[in-house]
């Protein structure tokens, strides 16, 4: 009887943490619906089939799994851009094929779905969504030479071959470009800094920020850290930064500490400038935050669905009647990412007729020649690193919403 | 004078650990087991609370009390379901079973709460007392944690001294055969104990959750594995040993923070820990060990 209990009792653990491994949320339902979309759409051949010659551009990102709210933005945005383009005439006068292959943001997962789309005759590779897949994608592209652009892979090594493109900053060019924002618009001369050194993207941006800092004549009067163990008491960091008189806190982590630290200044008195980088992005929904808490804080993001050019308006009305949702920035740089191929495609006067490898080359010239201005920045260019030069885009939260600046 | 605020953070933070301790320190000095899941417990209490707070709109006082009696009940139920159905067997078997309830209410509430941060906002609403023409700033909820602390433990150490349910605690914790010859009723003397427990893990969730205002799915397990620690640093089944061990570990985590280093905090605490039980094995106010765990 008591060991019937016992295996009861593990077998209903082992049940919930199964059903909450699936996502527990509406993420998972909309993530399936949105799998069978792709597949209905790649059989009927309703929004992806261009006819005779038409270019096949392959997408590869987490559509199910943990961080499905990524893989299915970019889906989304992607499929938005080509639709868009397609309706306008493609690109060189072809239309465009696309098809969107899940990898649940999984190394391994993700070189199958490359092979698949190899399969089905990619030419030109828009994906991967996450760090961790892209670095072990790129290296088959690099062997295929096959163009690839990563609309959010941020780690340096995700785009370290000449096939490969960023749409979005790298996390080092996150800190730089922070230090520099701070320098130029003289928001603050002794700055402090909170990071998670557990975390790469968070000490990436650090390590970057800090040397960037040194070359640009800020002060860095206290660098504290945290683990992911030692998350939720902040005072120490707080008053060590009042204490070293900063005059701005530099806060490359996610927003969920970020509201304990706000909370924490406003508590013993500290109001200095804050400022964030794209992990920020989300405070104002946490749910029961008081915003005021966050009046004047500054945050480095790549998109934001409250801008006013027509550009962005019309994508996020665009988005909503399709999916229901506010796109994110993840469908932002990947429609982004599908004008940029675009763009460099017209550039390199391509045609459907040639093989992957001739494409990739013309690419990687045309990339470096285009100038592109779209949801994620304007004038943006890219080197033969493929890393983009962009002004970054930073808001100011006032009144509870973003400011342009 | 920043030491003073540091001092002063490591109180706080040394007082809700000391709460959580007391939890463990009395469901092991007399049920004899670890319950891991306590620190679940406090993270249902800090839901409870605001869901009383914010969706149902309570004022803060009766919504620690909804927090306290959904974490009796919630208690209770773990110990009749998953408890006391081992009371027989290996110890073991019973920390793992602790285990498995802990990761079961952490999967539980991913499930209901879903996995994003709820911002709590605090119980205490009265204004941060200012010394030293504003340099020190000692916020009202850190004031309230440290008198709920002391309060609770004197009121325990005089509910178990004077009542009879208290004297039946310490028999049961002394020889629960004998104490059952005797004719005290060992399941529902364990079963109160449970419940009071549990009660304190609520009141613990809501000054844990005021002090540190994010609240997800995770918020009690780190709480919970330093508290117990503290409860192993103060002598395990001791009351007062469950406080002077949660506020030693504070002060100590929030000084080493301060003056040794920020990623290091926690590897200090623990070499305190390792230091302390070479010198003395049962903690500072611990008895010697009878029992093989």
């Amino acid at each position: 009887m008591k060991k019937k209990c016992f295996s009861v009792l593990l077998a209903m653990v082992l049940a919930v943490t199964a059903l909450a491994g699936c996502g527990g949320s509406k993420d998972s339902g909309e993530t399936s619906k949105a799998v069978e979309n792709t597949s209905e759409a790649a059989e009927g051949g309703e929004e992806t089939t261009g006819g005779e010659g038409a270019f096949k551009i392959g997408g590869i990102g987490p559509v199910t799994g943990d961080t499905a709210i990524y893989g299915l933005a970019v889906q989304n945005g992607m499929t938005i851009a080509i639709d868009e383009i397609n309706a306008a005439g493609g690109i060189n006068g072809y239309q465009i094929e696309m098809k969107f292959e899940d990898d649940q943001s999984d190394p391994e997962l993700s070189i199958n779905a490359y092979n698949t789309l190899k399969d089905w005759g990619m030419q030109m590779l828009l994906g991967t969504v996450t760090s961790g897949a892209c670095e072990a994608v790129v290296a088959e592209t690099y062997e295929d030479n096959m163009y690839q652009i990563t609309p959010s892979g941020t780690s340096v090594a995700a785009i370290q071959y000449e096939n490969a493109f960023r749409m979005c900053f790298s996390d080092p060019a996150q800190g730089a470009e922070s230090a520099k924002y701070i320098k130029n618009n003289n928001l603050g001369t002794k700055v402090a800094v909170i990071y998670d050194s557990s975390d790469t993207y968070s000490s990436g941006i650090y390590q970057a920020f800090a040397q960037e800092a040194q070359t640009q004549g800020l002060e860095i009067v206290a660098a504290e850290s945290f683990t992911a163990d030692t998350n939720t008491d902040f005072s120490v960091q707080v008053q060590k930064a009042k204490d070293a008189g900063a005059d701005l806190v530099f806060l490359p982590i996610y927003y969920q500490e970020a509201s304990l630290i706000l909370a924490k200044a406003n508590e013993i008195g500290y109001a200095p400038q804050f400022f964030g980088c794209d992990g920020m992005d989300g405070l104002l929904t946490l749910e029961n935050f008081d915003v005021s808490l966050a009046e004047g804080l500054m945050l480095m993001t790549p998109f934001s669905a409250d801008a006013e050019d027509e550009l962005t308006q019309n994508f996020v009305a665009k988005y909503q009647e399709d999916y229901g949702e506010i796109p994110n920035q993840f469908a932002a740089d990947a429609y982004d990412a599908a004008y940029v191929i675009k763009a460099a495609a017209e550039q390199a006067k391509i045609t459907p007729d040639m093989d992957a490898s001739a494409i990739c080359d013309a690419l990687k010239t045309a990339m470096t020649e285009i100038s592109y201005t779209g949801l994620t920045g304007h004038d943006i260019t890219w080197g033969e690193d493929g890393e983009p030069t962009k002004e970054p885009i930073v808001v100011k939260i006032t009144d509870g919403a973003y400011e342009f600046m | 004078m920043s030491f003073l605020s540091y001092l002063i953070n490591g109180i706080s933070l040394g007082s809700v650990y000391a709460i959580i301790a007391l939890g463990y320190t009395m469901v092991y000095g007399i049920a004899r087991m670890l319950n891991f899941a306590h620190g679940d417990i406090i993270m249902v209490g800090g839901y409870a609370a605001f869901f009383a707070m914010v969706n149902g709109g309570l004022p803060p006082i009766l919504s620690v009390l909804i927090a306290m009696a959904v974490c009796t009940v919630l208690g209770l139920v773990i110990e009749r379901i998953a408890y006391k159905p081992l009371r027989m067997a290996p110890s073991l078997a019973v920390l793992i079973t602790a285990i498995g309830v802990s990761y079961f209410l952490q999967n539980l509430a991913l499930l209901l709460f879903g996995a994003n941060t709820k911002t709590f906002q605090s119980v205490v609403t009265l204004p941060a007392l200012s010394l030293a023409g504003g340099k020190l700033q000692i916020s009202a909820t850190t004031i309230v944690t440290v008198a709920a602390c002391i309060v609770i433990v004197a009121a325990l150490s005089l509910f178990i001294n004077k009542t009879r349910i208290g004297q039946a605690m310490l028999a049961v914790s002394e020889d629960r055969g004998a104490a059952q010859l005797m004719g005290i009723n060992v399941n529902s003397t364990i079963a109160t104990t449970f419940a009071i427990g549990s009660a304190l893990a609520a009141v613990a969730g809501v000054l844990l959750c005021s002090a540190y205002p994010s609240l997800n799915p995770y918020t009690g397990s780190m709480p919970g594995i330093k508290a117990f620690t503290a409860a192993v640093f103060g002598g395990i089944g001791s009351i007062p040993g469950a406080m002077v061990g949660g506020l030693l570990l504070g002060v100590i985590e929030i000084l080493g923070r301060a003056y040794v280093s920020s990623q290091l905090s926690d590897a200090i605490v623990f070499a305190v820990l390792i230091v302390i039980l070479l010198v003395k094995p049962t903690g500072i106010f611990g008895h010697k060990i009878q029992e093989k765990v």
